[in-house]
């Protein structure tokens, strides 16, 4: 096992730049993602790592080995396929024991360690099945049996579970995670789908328009994201944002909105640009019958544990997560005001946000 | 109302109808190969005889005239021969003749096979690996070269009859089985690239991306993800490009004499003493008919999902 390192990673195809100038540090037995929307340059990354695309500038690290430019073959990693890519026309165990086959292993050796595979991932009873015959379950199972038996320097995973269903996929998640904590691989692995980055990563790069905007663990990355984009893509729903028409000053701990007063977390930063947005999560809003942001309820979500109301105000929809024994109707005036400081303040030119005593 | 039928499944009338339609045209097409075949196994007196003879008593004689050169020869001459060793040699002298020795039909069916089997497997094999490299590389001009291979095809290649000719006897590939091979190959390829094309396209780059993650090189990756996958496009393939190079006429009339003669001009030489020989002619189309036949059958699973591959996708 090993880290990976990424320095100043380019990537072209002719005039469009899928993954620009990127730098990361993967470290040593780490279960990192790279998340973003379709077409963020996420996976154009990950087949970089594997070889499978070459970077148009900038360097790779696998150890301390620089394979940039070496062919997929000659790097020493696992991938796993988004629809696994399992060889059809071979069983199971033939599709355990073929990257075994071409290091030269003995026969006996390859037995060895394909059962011990199988055994793990418990598809053991299967090895002489068909893939064709398999569920989507057992299919990914053979894929990560076959990325394993290698004992590579690093696996990497592209969206392994987009094709499962939803409940298989929790099921998955669960034992990916397992998996990992058993072998200890360092594993980087691609997916938009945030539950799933936020449930399986020690820690997540998120990526949007070819740009790697923060890396950090999956708590930091929610609650004190870097850029506005971070902030709305993660969080189901994503954080409210209300735009300000006003400069921040340093040392500035009220914000004046719609003429209430709010308190924010002392600014470390300074934006004279009049476009600066308040963002806010929804569950850190409450409900309140006074010193609140006037509105009316819009629409009431019920998601089992919680409700998601949404108010219309003067400056624009917002969504507080509230208890679900809050009782409220449509069109129902109401205020909402925050309940605690988690209060980021998004610089409308440069849409990062501002620092202060919550975020630095 | 009858709710145990599927709205989609035809109704037992059409189905019928189908099935009607279908014998009435096996029938149709059935009917020339069957006189032909049942030709092979009359005599010569039978094969003639008018009104035809759908009844008769089946004789080898067209199959014994194929494989052999006869002489005719007097009474006398045949009395005083020892007694025949062998079955077809009593047959022969039943009509008066000697056996002289084997005809040149093995010869041109062995040709045959050895020119249609190896310019099959040449235009399959270079036809894979072209229409590898178009559906996965970059290749400048793709559509253009495509087009390009495409429209060899438009040109009927018997216009080129003369340059080629002229061609190949500087090459010295005139009347040779390599010359025959690469004729054929260069006719078929482009219609092995064009299908073969289609097949690769539809297999996932996953497969071989997963092989050369797993060590192997893109080569090795071709011959054992690719290829394996891609089945059912080569007997498509291959069937197409054996059917023409097997029943080719024309160029084999020009191109070829006594070494590397095929069946198609052989077939019609032979004529017996005294008008045509049709059960040998039966014989000979017969056993002509034979390994495309074979050939297909080996192939028909492949080729039926082979048509269809891709039709829908997965």
């Amino acid at each position: 096992m090993s880290q990976i390192k990424i320095v100043n990673l380019q990537k072209s195809f002719g005039d469009f730049t899928a993954v620009k100038n990127s730098n990361l540090k993967i470290n040593d037995k780490e279960f990192f993602v790279l998340l973003g929307p379709s077409g963020c340059g996420k996976t154009t990354t990950l087949r970089m790592i594997a070889g499978l695309e070459l970077p148009t500038s900038g360097e790779i690290y696998l150890g301390d080995e620089e394979v940039g430019m070496l062919r997929a073959s000659e790097r020493d990693i696992a991938f796993v396929f988004q629809l696994f890519a399992l060889y059809p026309h071979m069983n199971v165990k033939n599709n355990l024991s073929f990257p075994l086959k071409m290091q030269g292993y003995t026969r006996d050796e390859i037995k060895t360690r394909v059962e011990e595979a199988a055994k793990l991932l418990r598809i053991d009873h299967i090895l002489n099945s068909n893939i064709s015959s398999l569920s989507g379950g057992d299919r990914q199972r053979v894929a990560l049996g076959r990325a394993l038996v290698r004992r590579p320097k690093a696996f990497l995973m592209d969206e392994p579970l987009g094709t499962l269903d939803a409940e298989f996929r929790e099921l998955m998640c669960l034992e990916l995670k397992k998996l990992h904590l058993d072998i200890g691989a360092t594993t980087v692995y691609v997916t938009h789908d945030q539950l799933e980055a936020m449930s399986l990563a020690d820690r997540i790069a998120v990526m949007d328009g070819g740009e790697i905007l923060q890396a950090d663990e999956p708590a930091v990355i929610y609650n004190k994201p870097t850029t506005k984009f971070v902030a709305s893509f993660i969080g189901s729903p994503g954080m409210n944002f209300i735009n300000i028409d006003q400069g921040i000053s340093n040392e500035q701990s009220t914000l004046n909105i719609e003429g209430t007063n709010f308190t924010i977390p002392k600014q470390h930063e300074v934006s004279k640009g009049k476009k600066n947005s308040f963002g806010i999560r929804p569950e850190n809003l409450s409900l309140t019958n006074e010193g609140g942001l006037k509105g009316s309820v819009f629409g009431v979500e019920y998601l089992g544990s919680r409700k998601i109301v949404t108010v219309k105000t003067n400056v624009g929809e917002i969504k507080v997560k509230t208890d679900i024994s809050t009782n409220i109707k449509l069109k129902e005036n109401i205020q909402v005001k925050p309940s605690n400081n988690n209060i980021i303040i998004f610089d409308g030119e440069t849409d990062k946000s501002l620092k202060s005593e919550f975020i630095n | 109302m009858d709710t145990s039928r599927s709205y989609l499944e035809p109704s037992s009338f059409s189905k019928k109808l189908a099935a009607t339609i279908i014998i009435v045209y096996a029938v149709v097409t059935l009917i020339p190969i069957s006189w032909m075949v049942m030709t092979s196994f009359k005599n010569v007196n039978s094969a003639i005889s008018y009104p035809p003879e759908v009844f008769f008593e089946p004789s080898l004689e067209g199959y014994v005239n194929l494989f052999t050169n006869r002489s005719r020869q007097s009474k006398e001459y045949l009395d005083s021969l020892p007694p025949p060793d062998n079955w077809y040699e009593e047959l022969v002298r039943s009509r008066e003749m000697v056996i002289t020795g084997p005809s040149k039909f093995l010869g041109r069916y062995s040709n045959s096979m050895i020119i249609g089997f190896g310019s099959t497997f040449a235009s399959v094999f270079l036809g894979a690996l072209a229409a590898y490299a178009f559906s996965r590389f970059k290749v400048p001009l793709k559509d253009d070269l495509l087009f390009f291979i495409l429209s060899t095809r438009m040109f009927p290649p018997i216009a080129v009859a003369v340059p080629i000719f002229i061609m190949y006897r500087k090459l010295g590939l005139g009347d040779t089985h390599l010359g025959m091979i690469i004729l054929y190959t260069v006719v078929n390829l482009s219609l092995a690239v064009w299908l073969l094309k289609g097949f690769m396209d539809e297999i996932p780059r996953e497969y071989e991306e997963a092989a050369m993650i797993d060590g192997y090189s893109r080569l090795q990756a071709f011959f054992k993800v690719v290829l394996p996958q891609a089945m059912t496009g080569i007997a498509a393939t291959a069937i197409f490009c054996m059917i023409f190079s097997w029943n080719e006429y024309a160029f084999a009339v020009l191109l070829t004499q006594f070494n590397a003669q095929t069946a198609p001009p052989f077939i019609p030489t032979i004529i017996g003493e005294g008008g045509l020989d049709w059960p040998a002619i039966g014989a000979g189309t017969t056993l002509f008919l034979l390994p495309v036949m074979i050939f297909t059958i080996i192939l028909r699973k492949h080729l039926l999902r082979g048509i269809t591959f891709g039709a829908v996708r997965k």
